[in-house]
Protein backbone atom coordinates (compact mmCIF):
# COMPACT_ATOMS: atom_id res chain seq x y z
CA UNK A 1 0.00 0.00 0.00
CA UNK A 2 2.56 2.72 0.94
CA UNK A 3 4.97 1.61 -1.79
CA UNK A 4 1.84 1.94 -3.97
CA UNK A 5 1.71 5.48 -2.79
CA UNK A 6 4.85 6.05 -3.32
CA UNK A 7 5.47 4.96 -6.77
CA UNK A 8 1.84 6.63 -7.98
CA UNK A 9 2.24 9.00 -10.80
CA UNK A 10 3.83 12.50 -9.70
CA UNK A 11 0.31 14.56 -10.52
CA UNK A 12 -1.53 12.55 -8.06
CA UNK A 13 0.03 13.77 -5.01
CA UNK A 14 -0.66 17.79 -4.98
CA UNK A 15 -4.50 16.10 -5.17
CA UNK A 16 -3.71 14.44 -2.51
CA UNK A 17 -2.55 16.99 -0.35
CA UNK A 18 -5.04 19.51 -1.38
CA UNK A 19 -7.79 16.92 -0.58
CA UNK A 20 -6.02 16.36 3.10
CA UNK A 21 -6.15 20.25 3.74
CA UNK A 22 -9.73 20.09 2.75
CA UNK A 23 -10.91 17.71 5.50
CA UNK A 24 -8.08 19.40 8.14
CA UNK A 25 -10.33 22.77 7.51
CA UNK A 26 -13.77 20.85 7.45
CA UNK A 27 -12.72 19.16 10.39
CA UNK A 28 -11.62 22.55 12.40
CA UNK A 29 -15.00 24.24 11.38
CA UNK A 30 -16.93 21.39 12.28
CA UNK A 31 -14.92 21.04 15.47
CA UNK A 32 -15.09 24.97 16.63
CA UNK A 33 -19.11 24.69 15.42
CA UNK A 34 -19.27 22.34 18.14
CA UNK A 35 -17.73 24.13 20.36
CA UNK A 36 -19.68 27.04 19.98
CA UNK A 37 -22.84 25.02 19.94
CA UNK A 38 -21.92 23.34 23.15
CA UNK A 39 -20.82 26.61 24.98
CA UNK A 40 -24.40 28.26 24.13
CA UNK A 41 -26.29 25.44 25.39
CA UNK A 42 -24.29 24.60 28.38
CA UNK A 43 -23.09 28.24 29.43
CA UNK A 44 -26.56 29.78 28.17
CA UNK A 45 -28.51 26.99 30.08
CA UNK A 46 -26.91 27.32 32.94
CA UNK A 47 -27.05 31.03 33.35
CA UNK A 48 -31.22 30.53 32.37
CA UNK A 49 -31.57 28.25 35.15
CA UNK A 50 -29.38 30.52 37.71
CA UNK A 51 -31.41 33.70 36.53
CA UNK A 52 -34.69 32.04 36.75
CA UNK A 53 -34.11 29.82 39.75
CA UNK A 54 -36.34 31.10 42.76
CA UNK A 55 -33.16 31.85 45.02
CA UNK A 56 -31.83 34.23 42.40
CA UNK A 57 -33.18 37.82 43.57
CA UNK A 58 -31.97 36.75 47.23
CA UNK A 59 -28.36 36.29 46.01
CA UNK A 60 -28.24 39.01 44.03
CA UNK A 61 -29.50 41.69 46.39
CA UNK A 62 -26.76 39.94 49.05
CA UNK A 63 -24.09 39.73 46.42
CA UNK A 64 -24.76 42.19 43.57
CA UNK A 65 -27.21 45.43 45.04
CA UNK A 66 -26.37 48.65 42.74
CA UNK A 67 -27.62 50.82 45.11
CA UNK A 68 -24.99 49.65 47.79
CA UNK A 69 -22.34 49.36 44.81
CA UNK A 70 -22.60 52.99 44.01
CA UNK A 71 -21.96 53.87 46.95
CA UNK A 72 -18.94 52.12 48.77
CA UNK A 73 -17.30 51.54 45.63
CA UNK A 74 -15.37 55.11 45.76
CA UNK A 75 -14.49 54.49 49.23
CA UNK A 76 -13.16 51.02 48.42
CA UNK A 77 -11.33 52.18 45.66
CA UNK A 78 -9.37 54.55 47.25
CA UNK A 79 -8.38 52.31 49.97
CA UNK A 80 -7.36 49.83 47.00
CA UNK A 81 -4.50 52.71 46.52
CA UNK A 82 -2.66 51.78 49.92
CA UNK A 83 -2.83 48.04 48.70
CA UNK A 84 -1.85 49.27 45.18
CA UNK A 85 1.28 51.16 47.36
CA UNK A 86 2.52 48.71 49.74
CA UNK A 87 2.45 45.88 46.88
CA UNK A 88 4.73 47.64 45.16
CA UNK A 89 6.91 48.91 48.16
CA UNK A 90 7.08 45.44 49.47
CA UNK A 91 7.98 43.66 45.68
CA UNK A 92 10.97 45.62 45.62
CA UNK A 93 12.12 45.00 49.15
CA UNK A 94 11.23 40.98 48.44
CA UNK A 95 13.52 40.91 45.15
CA UNK A 96 16.17 42.38 46.46
CA UNK A 97 15.84 40.50 49.70
CA UNK A 98 15.33 37.46 47.86
CA UNK A 99 17.74 37.98 45.10
CA UNK A 100 20.80 38.65 47.96
CA UNK A 101 19.63 35.56 50.18
CA UNK A 102 19.86 33.01 47.23
CA UNK A 103 22.85 34.37 46.60
CA UNK A 104 24.29 34.00 49.79
CA UNK A 105 23.04 30.34 49.41
CA UNK A 106 24.79 29.48 46.23
CA UNK A 107 28.13 30.97 46.12
CA UNK A 108 30.96 29.23 47.71
CA UNK A 109 33.52 31.57 49.70
CA UNK A 110 34.34 30.31 53.20
CA UNK A 111 34.36 33.84 54.61
CA UNK A 112 30.41 33.52 53.83
CA UNK A 113 29.90 30.65 55.93
CA UNK A 114 27.90 32.17 58.63
CA UNK A 115 25.83 34.18 56.67
CA UNK A 116 25.01 30.93 54.68
CA UNK A 117 23.90 29.27 57.53
CA UNK A 118 21.35 32.29 58.44
CA UNK A 119 19.81 32.39 54.58
CA UNK A 120 18.74 28.44 54.81
CA UNK A 121 17.73 29.09 58.73
CA UNK A 122 15.57 32.46 57.02
CA UNK A 123 14.11 30.58 54.39
CA UNK A 124 13.42 27.32 56.30
CA UNK A 125 11.20 29.94 59.25
CA UNK A 126 9.47 32.13 57.16
CA UNK A 127 8.73 29.94 54.42
CA UNK A 128 6.93 27.81 56.88
CA UNK A 129 5.35 30.49 58.69
CA UNK A 130 1.51 30.96 57.94
CA UNK A 131 1.56 34.82 56.33
CA UNK A 132 -1.27 35.62 58.66
CA UNK A 133 0.51 34.64 61.55
CA UNK A 134 3.50 36.29 60.56
CA UNK A 135 1.69 39.41 60.11
CA UNK A 136 -0.20 39.38 63.46
CA UNK A 137 3.15 38.17 65.19
CA UNK A 138 5.05 41.28 63.68
CA UNK A 139 2.28 43.81 63.89
CA UNK A 140 1.16 43.50 67.39
CA UNK A 141 4.73 42.05 68.75
CA UNK A 142 6.58 45.07 67.98
CA UNK A 143 4.78 47.64 69.52
CA UNK A 144 4.73 45.10 72.42
CA UNK A 145 8.41 45.11 73.07
CA UNK A 146 8.75 48.85 71.81
CA UNK A 147 7.29 50.13 74.62
CA UNK A 148 8.58 46.90 76.64
CA UNK A 149 10.45 48.06 79.87
CA UNK A 150 13.24 47.12 81.38
CA UNK A 151 13.98 46.06 85.14
CA UNK A 152 15.70 49.85 85.04
CA UNK A 153 12.33 51.32 83.63
CA UNK A 154 13.85 52.64 80.68
CA UNK A 155 12.44 51.22 77.40
CA UNK A 156 15.22 49.93 74.91
CA UNK A 157 13.36 49.29 71.96
CA UNK A 158 11.30 52.01 72.08
CA UNK A 159 13.33 53.03 68.44
CA UNK A 160 11.31 50.07 66.31
CA UNK A 161 8.75 50.75 63.92
CA UNK A 162 4.70 50.69 65.26
CA UNK A 163 3.17 52.24 62.07
CA UNK A 164 1.01 48.98 61.37
CA UNK A 165 1.76 49.77 57.89
CA UNK A 166 5.09 49.84 58.63
CA UNK A 167 5.20 46.62 60.35
CA UNK A 168 2.17 44.95 57.96
CA UNK A 169 4.79 45.45 54.85
CA UNK A 170 7.67 44.33 56.68
CA UNK A 171 6.13 41.17 57.83
CA UNK A 172 4.73 40.46 54.14
CA UNK A 173 8.51 41.34 52.77
CA UNK A 174 9.63 38.30 55.34
CA UNK A 175 7.40 35.71 54.43
CA UNK A 176 7.85 36.48 50.41
CA UNK A 177 11.50 37.18 50.35
CA UNK A 178 11.41 33.51 51.66
CA UNK A 179 9.97 32.39 48.62
CA UNK A 180 11.29 34.53 45.78
CA UNK A 181 14.89 33.47 47.06
CA UNK A 182 14.07 30.18 46.66
CA UNK A 183 13.00 30.96 43.36
CA UNK A 184 15.91 32.69 42.58
CA UNK A 185 18.32 29.76 43.83
CA UNK A 186 16.08 27.49 41.66
CA UNK A 187 17.41 29.43 38.80
CA UNK A 188 20.73 30.08 39.78
CA UNK A 189 20.82 26.35 39.79
CA UNK A 190 19.33 25.48 36.36
CA UNK A 191 22.28 27.64 34.81
CA UNK A 192 24.53 24.60 33.51
CA UNK A 193 27.98 24.53 35.43
CA UNK A 194 29.33 24.70 32.12
CA UNK A 195 28.24 28.37 32.03
CA UNK A 196 30.71 29.03 35.00
CA UNK A 197 33.23 27.20 33.57
CA UNK A 198 33.16 28.75 30.32
CA UNK A 199 33.07 32.49 31.65
CA UNK A 200 35.99 31.10 33.71
CA UNK A 201 37.48 29.89 31.22
CA UNK A 202 37.91 33.53 29.51
CA UNK A 203 39.19 35.27 32.21
CA UNK A 204 36.47 36.30 34.42
CA UNK A 205 36.90 35.96 37.89
CA UNK A 206 33.93 34.40 39.79
CA UNK A 207 32.39 37.26 40.86
CA UNK A 208 31.96 38.35 37.41
CA UNK A 209 30.61 35.18 36.34
CA UNK A 210 28.06 35.47 38.70
CA UNK A 211 27.86 39.31 37.82
CA UNK A 212 27.50 39.25 33.82
CA UNK A 213 26.57 35.33 32.72
CA UNK A 214 24.79 33.34 35.43
CA UNK A 215 22.44 35.53 36.74
CA UNK A 216 21.26 37.60 34.24
CA UNK A 217 20.57 34.07 32.58
CA UNK A 218 18.71 32.64 35.98
CA UNK A 219 16.41 35.82 36.53
CA UNK A 220 15.57 35.23 33.16
CA UNK A 221 14.68 31.91 33.11
CA UNK A 222 12.30 32.52 36.54
CA UNK A 223 10.46 35.23 35.33
CA UNK A 224 7.00 33.47 35.02
CA UNK A 225 7.34 31.65 38.62
CA UNK A 226 8.56 35.48 40.28
CA UNK A 227 5.40 36.92 38.54
CA UNK A 228 3.50 33.91 40.03
CA UNK A 229 4.63 34.89 43.53
CA UNK A 230 3.51 38.96 42.64
CA UNK A 231 0.51 37.62 42.09
CA UNK A 232 -0.15 35.94 45.42
CA UNK A 233 1.99 38.83 47.18
CA UNK A 234 -1.24 41.20 45.68
CA UNK A 235 -3.80 39.13 47.35
CA UNK A 236 -1.87 38.81 50.27
CA UNK A 237 -1.96 42.85 51.25
CA UNK A 238 -5.12 42.29 52.30
CA UNK A 239 -3.55 40.47 55.30
CA UNK A 240 -2.25 43.88 56.82
CA UNK A 241 -5.68 45.10 58.04
CA UNK A 242 -5.87 42.64 60.79
CA UNK A 243 -3.34 44.54 62.32
CA UNK A 244 -5.68 47.88 61.93
CA UNK A 245 -3.83 49.45 59.28
CA UNK A 246 -6.48 52.19 58.34
CA UNK A 247 -7.92 52.44 54.89
CA UNK A 248 -7.01 49.37 53.05
CA UNK A 249 -9.06 47.64 50.55
CA UNK A 250 -10.49 44.60 52.43
CA UNK A 251 -11.00 46.70 55.48
CA UNK A 252 -12.88 49.59 54.24
CA UNK A 253 -15.12 46.65 52.13
CA UNK A 254 -15.97 44.60 55.50
CA UNK A 255 -16.82 48.19 57.19
CA UNK A 256 -19.34 48.33 54.48
CA UNK A 257 -20.69 45.66 54.37
CA UNK A 258 -21.00 45.14 58.31
CA UNK A 259 -23.02 48.86 58.12
CA UNK A 260 -25.54 47.89 55.06
CA UNK A 261 -25.67 44.13 55.98
CA UNK A 262 -24.94 43.45 52.46
CA UNK A 263 -21.98 41.83 50.91
CA UNK A 264 -21.31 43.68 47.70
CA UNK A 265 -18.82 46.06 48.92
CA UNK A 266 -16.68 42.73 49.17
CA UNK A 267 -17.40 41.88 45.79
CA UNK A 268 -16.63 44.89 44.66
CA UNK A 269 -13.13 44.96 46.67
CA UNK A 270 -12.94 41.03 45.11
CA UNK A 271 -12.92 42.20 41.26
CA UNK A 272 -10.52 45.44 42.50
CA UNK A 273 -7.77 42.65 43.23
CA UNK A 274 -9.19 40.64 39.81
CA UNK A 275 -8.58 43.60 37.85
CA UNK A 276 -4.60 43.18 38.87
CA UNK A 277 -4.60 39.71 39.41
CA UNK A 278 -6.01 38.62 36.32
CA UNK A 279 -4.09 41.22 33.59
CA UNK A 280 -0.52 39.60 35.54
CA UNK A 281 -2.22 35.98 35.06
CA UNK A 282 -2.70 36.81 31.48
CA UNK A 283 0.51 38.03 31.08
CA UNK A 284 2.02 35.16 32.88
CA UNK A 285 0.26 32.65 30.00
CA UNK A 286 1.75 34.43 27.46
CA UNK A 287 5.13 34.84 28.72
CA UNK A 288 5.00 31.01 29.25
CA UNK A 289 4.13 30.02 25.69
CA UNK A 290 6.69 32.32 24.25
CA UNK A 291 9.11 30.54 26.10
CA UNK A 292 7.93 26.92 24.56
CA UNK A 293 7.87 28.21 21.11
CA UNK A 294 11.42 29.32 21.27
CA UNK B 1 -22.45 42.04 72.50
CA UNK B 2 -21.63 43.34 69.20
CA UNK B 3 -23.52 40.87 67.82
CA UNK B 4 -26.56 42.01 69.64
CA UNK B 5 -25.56 45.60 68.63
CA UNK B 6 -25.81 44.13 64.87
CA UNK B 7 -29.09 42.78 65.16
CA UNK B 8 -30.21 45.94 66.84
CA UNK B 9 -29.29 48.43 63.55
CA UNK B 10 -30.82 45.99 61.30
CA UNK B 11 -34.01 47.44 61.53
CA UNK B 12 -32.46 51.18 61.98
CA UNK B 13 -30.75 50.44 58.37
CA UNK B 14 -34.38 49.43 56.87
CA UNK B 15 -35.98 52.19 58.40
CA UNK B 16 -33.32 54.21 56.76
CA UNK B 17 -33.83 52.86 53.62
CA UNK B 18 -37.52 53.08 53.66
CA UNK B 19 -37.00 56.59 55.13
CA UNK B 20 -35.48 57.58 51.85
CA UNK B 21 -34.53 60.90 51.37
CA UNK B 22 -37.28 63.07 53.07
CA UNK B 23 -35.70 64.03 56.54
CA UNK B 24 -38.76 65.44 57.68
CA UNK B 25 -40.57 61.33 57.17
CA UNK B 26 -37.53 60.39 59.29
CA UNK B 27 -38.86 62.61 62.78
CA UNK B 28 -42.30 61.63 61.59
CA UNK B 29 -40.81 58.14 62.49
CA UNK B 30 -39.35 58.49 65.61
CA UNK B 31 -42.06 60.52 67.47
CA UNK B 32 -44.15 57.50 66.30
CA UNK B 33 -42.26 54.94 67.74
CA UNK B 34 -41.56 57.36 71.06
CA UNK B 35 -45.44 57.41 71.40
CA UNK B 36 -45.62 53.25 71.49
CA UNK B 37 -47.10 53.82 74.99
CA UNK B 38 -50.29 55.56 74.14
CA UNK B 39 -52.01 54.84 77.85
CA UNK B 40 -52.52 57.89 79.96
CA UNK B 41 -50.44 57.45 83.53
CA UNK B 42 -53.98 58.04 84.64
CA UNK B 43 -55.27 54.78 83.70
CA UNK B 44 -51.82 53.53 85.33
CA UNK B 45 -52.55 53.43 88.97
CA UNK B 46 -51.83 50.61 91.36
CA UNK B 47 -55.98 49.83 91.69
CA UNK B 48 -55.63 49.43 87.83
CA UNK B 49 -52.78 47.62 87.33
CA UNK B 50 -53.12 43.52 86.79
CA UNK B 51 -49.39 43.11 88.54
CA UNK B 52 -48.59 39.81 89.50
CA UNK B 53 -49.93 40.50 93.40
CA UNK B 54 -52.71 43.10 93.42
CA UNK B 55 -51.32 45.92 95.16
CA UNK B 56 -47.77 45.53 94.68
CA UNK B 57 -45.19 45.89 91.89
CA UNK B 58 -42.54 42.80 91.78
CA UNK B 59 -39.46 43.85 89.94
CA UNK B 60 -36.82 41.41 88.61
CA UNK B 61 -32.74 41.74 87.87
CA UNK B 62 -29.91 39.12 88.03
CA UNK B 63 -28.07 38.35 91.37
CA UNK B 64 -25.16 39.48 92.01
CA UNK B 65 -26.58 42.89 91.22
CA UNK B 66 -23.57 44.91 90.63
CA UNK B 67 -22.15 48.21 90.00
CA UNK B 68 -22.94 51.14 88.26
CA UNK B 69 -26.44 49.83 88.31
CA UNK B 70 -26.86 48.22 91.87
CA UNK B 71 -25.07 49.06 94.79
CA UNK B 72 -23.43 46.13 97.71
CA UNK B 73 -25.53 43.62 95.74
CA UNK B 74 -28.90 45.11 97.35
CA UNK B 75 -31.79 46.25 94.53
CA UNK B 76 -33.81 47.81 97.61
CA UNK B 77 -31.52 50.32 98.68
CA UNK B 78 -32.68 52.38 95.91
CA UNK B 79 -28.99 53.08 95.28
CA UNK B 80 -27.51 52.39 92.08
CA UNK B 81 -28.77 53.05 87.98
CA UNK B 82 -31.16 50.79 87.32
CA UNK B 83 -32.46 50.50 91.28
CA UNK B 84 -33.29 54.21 91.00
CA UNK B 85 -35.02 53.89 87.53
CA UNK B 86 -36.66 51.05 88.88
CA UNK B 87 -38.06 52.89 92.18
CA UNK B 88 -38.76 56.01 89.65
CA UNK B 89 -41.13 53.97 87.60
CA UNK B 90 -42.27 52.72 90.64
CA UNK B 91 -43.34 56.21 91.93
CA UNK B 92 -44.46 57.12 88.47
CA UNK B 93 -46.93 54.42 88.51
CA UNK B 94 -47.99 55.54 92.23
CA UNK B 95 -46.81 52.75 94.21
CA UNK B 96 -45.08 53.43 97.49
CA UNK B 97 -41.00 52.02 97.61
CA UNK B 98 -42.77 49.84 100.59
CA UNK B 99 -44.70 48.02 97.92
CA UNK B 100 -42.26 46.97 95.14
CA UNK B 101 -41.16 43.47 95.69
CA UNK B 102 -37.50 42.50 94.38
CA UNK B 103 -36.91 38.69 92.68
CA UNK B 104 -33.92 37.18 90.93
CA UNK B 105 -34.04 36.42 87.18
CA UNK B 106 -31.23 34.59 85.68
CA UNK B 107 -30.30 37.70 82.63
CA UNK B 108 -30.38 34.51 79.99
CA UNK B 109 -33.84 33.27 81.30
CA UNK B 110 -34.97 36.40 81.40
CA UNK B 111 -35.73 37.22 77.85
CA UNK B 112 -36.90 33.40 77.05
CA UNK B 113 -40.65 32.60 76.16
CA UNK B 114 -42.89 31.57 79.26
CA UNK B 115 -44.17 33.14 81.77
CA UNK B 116 -42.71 35.57 84.07
CA UNK B 117 -42.80 35.50 87.85
CA UNK B 118 -41.83 39.16 87.98
CA UNK B 119 -43.94 42.12 86.48
CA UNK B 120 -40.63 43.96 84.76
CA UNK B 121 -37.53 43.05 84.99
CA UNK B 122 -34.17 45.62 84.53
CA UNK B 123 -30.93 44.36 83.94
CA UNK B 124 -29.42 45.87 81.12
CA UNK B 125 -31.53 44.06 78.79
CA UNK B 126 -30.65 45.06 74.90
CA UNK B 127 -34.33 45.70 73.20
CA UNK B 128 -33.53 43.53 70.27
CA UNK B 129 -36.01 42.30 67.45
CA UNK B 130 -35.26 38.71 68.15
CA UNK B 131 -36.26 38.95 71.87
CA UNK B 132 -39.30 41.07 71.28
CA UNK B 133 -40.43 37.95 69.66
CA UNK B 134 -40.62 36.67 72.59
CA UNK B 135 -41.03 39.26 75.43
CA UNK B 136 -42.18 42.84 75.47
CA UNK B 137 -40.00 45.49 76.07
CA UNK B 138 -40.76 48.85 77.41
CA UNK B 139 -39.39 52.21 75.76
CA UNK B 140 -36.00 52.81 76.31
CA UNK B 141 -34.46 54.19 79.62
CA UNK B 142 -31.18 54.04 78.73
CA UNK B 143 -28.99 54.38 75.29
CA UNK B 144 -25.52 52.99 75.81
CA UNK B 145 -23.02 55.91 75.42
CA UNK B 146 -19.63 55.07 73.86
CA UNK B 147 -16.57 55.74 76.07
CA UNK B 148 -13.04 57.33 75.20
CA UNK B 149 -10.81 55.11 77.07
CA UNK B 150 -6.96 56.04 77.41
CA UNK B 151 -3.54 55.58 79.04
CA UNK B 152 -3.57 57.28 82.19
CA UNK B 153 0.01 58.46 80.77
CA UNK B 154 -1.64 59.54 77.43
CA UNK B 155 -1.75 63.30 76.51
CA UNK B 156 -5.21 62.99 75.54
CA UNK B 157 -6.36 61.57 79.23
CA UNK B 158 -6.65 65.14 79.92
CA UNK B 159 -9.18 65.82 77.23
CA UNK B 160 -12.50 67.66 78.39
CA UNK B 161 -14.62 67.45 74.87
CA UNK B 162 -14.22 65.68 71.88
CA UNK B 163 -12.58 68.49 69.83
CA UNK B 164 -9.29 67.44 72.02
CA UNK B 165 -9.71 64.23 70.58
CA UNK B 166 -9.48 65.20 67.01
CA UNK B 167 -5.95 64.43 66.76
CA UNK B 168 -6.14 60.99 68.43
CA UNK B 169 -5.26 57.94 66.95
CA UNK B 170 -8.40 55.82 67.85
CA UNK B 171 -8.77 52.23 67.95
CA UNK B 172 -12.43 50.45 67.40
CA UNK B 173 -13.55 47.31 67.11
CA UNK B 174 -14.98 46.25 63.49
CA UNK B 175 -18.73 45.75 63.14
CA UNK B 176 -19.69 47.93 66.11
CA UNK B 177 -21.53 50.80 66.70
CA UNK B 178 -18.35 52.59 68.71
CA UNK B 179 -16.77 52.92 64.82
CA UNK B 180 -20.11 55.22 63.52
CA UNK B 181 -19.61 56.88 67.13
CA UNK B 182 -16.48 58.10 66.45
CA UNK B 183 -16.88 59.13 62.82
CA UNK B 184 -19.58 60.51 63.33
CA UNK B 185 -19.04 62.55 66.81
CA UNK B 186 -15.07 62.89 67.19
CA UNK B 187 -14.26 62.35 62.97
CA UNK B 188 -10.49 62.46 64.34
CA UNK B 189 -8.10 63.89 61.59
CA UNK B 190 -6.43 60.06 61.27
CA UNK B 191 -8.69 58.11 60.88
CA UNK B 192 -9.61 55.17 62.85
CA UNK B 193 -7.92 51.71 62.83
CA UNK B 194 -10.26 49.27 63.33
CA UNK B 195 -9.76 45.63 64.40
CA UNK B 196 -11.04 42.53 64.59
CA UNK B 197 -12.16 41.77 68.08
CA UNK B 198 -11.78 43.27 71.31
CA UNK B 199 -8.96 41.70 71.92
CA UNK B 200 -7.18 43.22 69.44
CA UNK B 201 -8.29 46.37 70.70
CA UNK B 202 -7.27 46.13 73.99
CA UNK B 203 -3.42 45.38 72.78
CA UNK B 204 -3.52 48.25 71.12
CA UNK B 205 -4.11 50.27 73.48
CA UNK B 206 -2.19 48.77 76.03
CA UNK B 207 1.08 48.55 73.50
CA UNK B 208 0.26 52.42 72.56
CA UNK B 209 -0.78 51.56 68.68
CA UNK B 210 -3.55 54.25 69.09
CA UNK B 211 -3.75 56.73 71.32
CA UNK B 212 -7.59 55.91 72.88
CA UNK B 213 -9.85 53.38 71.92
CA UNK B 214 -13.74 54.03 71.70
CA UNK B 215 -16.54 51.27 73.62
CA UNK B 216 -19.33 51.33 74.94
CA UNK B 217 -19.50 52.55 78.56
CA UNK B 218 -20.51 49.21 80.01
CA UNK B 219 -17.56 47.94 78.02
CA UNK B 220 -15.12 50.15 79.43
CA UNK B 221 -16.09 49.41 82.80
CA UNK B 222 -14.25 46.20 82.99
CA UNK B 223 -11.84 47.21 80.66
CA UNK B 224 -10.66 49.94 82.74
CA UNK B 225 -10.91 47.61 85.57
CA UNK B 226 -9.72 44.52 84.76
CA UNK B 227 -8.01 44.52 81.57
CA UNK B 228 -5.78 47.57 81.11
CA UNK B 229 -5.60 49.05 85.23
CA UNK B 230 -3.38 51.58 83.80
CA UNK B 231 -6.34 52.80 81.31
CA UNK B 232 -8.54 55.69 82.45
CA UNK B 233 -12.01 56.26 80.97
CA UNK B 234 -11.53 59.70 79.56
CA UNK B 235 -15.14 60.56 79.17
CA UNK B 236 -18.56 59.52 77.34
CA UNK B 237 -20.67 60.68 74.81
CA UNK B 238 -23.78 59.97 73.08
CA UNK B 239 -23.88 58.91 69.58
CA UNK B 240 -26.47 57.77 67.03
CA UNK B 241 -27.60 54.62 66.93
CA UNK B 242 -26.38 53.36 70.52
CA UNK B 243 -27.78 49.92 72.35
CA UNK B 244 -30.88 50.73 73.85
CA UNK B 245 -31.98 49.10 77.48
CA UNK B 246 -35.74 48.66 77.99
CA UNK B 247 -37.81 46.39 80.76
CA UNK B 248 -38.41 43.66 79.93
CA UNK B 249 -42.03 41.91 80.42
CA UNK B 250 -43.78 39.46 79.96
CA UNK B 251 -45.16 38.69 76.12
CA UNK B 252 -48.24 40.82 75.88
CA UNK B 253 -47.86 41.75 79.83
CA UNK B 254 -50.81 44.06 80.65
CA UNK B 255 -48.42 46.52 82.04
CA UNK B 256 -46.23 47.33 78.85
CA UNK B 257 -47.52 50.30 78.12
CA UNK B 258 -48.17 51.64 81.54
CA UNK B 259 -43.95 50.85 82.25
CA UNK B 260 -43.55 52.59 78.87
CA UNK B 261 -45.66 55.70 79.67
CA UNK B 262 -43.72 56.10 83.24
CA UNK B 263 -40.39 56.07 82.14
CA UNK B 264 -41.40 58.26 79.09
CA UNK B 265 -42.88 60.86 81.53
CA UNK B 266 -39.46 59.79 83.67
CA UNK B 267 -37.44 60.91 80.56
CA UNK B 268 -39.80 63.83 79.23
CA UNK B 269 -39.27 65.38 83.07
CA UNK B 270 -35.45 65.13 83.00
CA UNK B 271 -35.53 62.92 85.68
CA UNK B 272 -34.11 59.94 83.96
CA UNK B 273 -31.44 62.05 82.81
CA UNK B 274 -30.71 63.06 86.47
CA UNK B 275 -30.79 59.48 87.26
CA UNK B 276 -27.98 58.63 84.83
CA UNK B 277 -25.77 61.57 85.97
CA UNK B 278 -26.03 60.71 89.55
CA UNK B 279 -25.26 56.58 89.53
CA UNK B 280 -23.55 56.29 85.73
CA UNK B 281 -21.82 59.31 85.00
CA UNK B 282 -20.78 60.66 88.44
CA UNK B 283 -20.37 57.56 89.93
CA UNK B 284 -17.77 55.81 87.31
CA UNK B 285 -15.89 59.07 86.99
CA UNK B 286 -16.75 59.40 83.06
CA UNK B 287 -17.50 63.04 82.40
CA UNK B 288 -19.81 63.74 79.67
CA UNK B 289 -17.84 64.96 76.39
CA UNK B 290 -19.55 67.43 74.56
Amino acid sequence: MSDAAGTAPGPAVPDRRAERAAARRARTLRHQGIAIASTVVVLGGLAVLLLTSPGWPVFRDAFFDPEVFRDSFPRILEAFWLDIRVFMVVEVVVLILGLTVALLRTVDVPALFPLKILAVGYTDVFRGIPTILLVYLIGFGVPAIAVGESASGAQPLAWLPTEPVVLGGLALALSYGAYVSEVYRAGINSIHRGQRDAALAVGLTERQALRHVIVPQAVRRVGPPLLNDFIALQKDVALIAIIGVTGEAFRQAQIDSLASFNYTPLVAAALLYLLITIPMARLLDRWERRRQTR
Amino acid sequence: MPKLRITFLLPLALAALIAGCGSDDDSSDDSSSDSSATVSLDDCTPNQLETLKSGELTVATDSPAFPPYFEDDDPTNGKGFESAVAYAVADTLGFASSDVNWVVEPFNSSYAPGPKDFDFDVNQISITPKRAEQVDFSAPYYTAKQAVVALKSSDFADATSLADLEDASIGVQIGTTSLEAVNASIAPSTEPQVFDNSNDVVSALKQEQVDAVVVDVPTAFYLTAVQVPEATTVGQFTAPGGDEWGALLGKDSPLTDCVSAAITELSDSGELAGIEQTWIAEKTDAPVLE
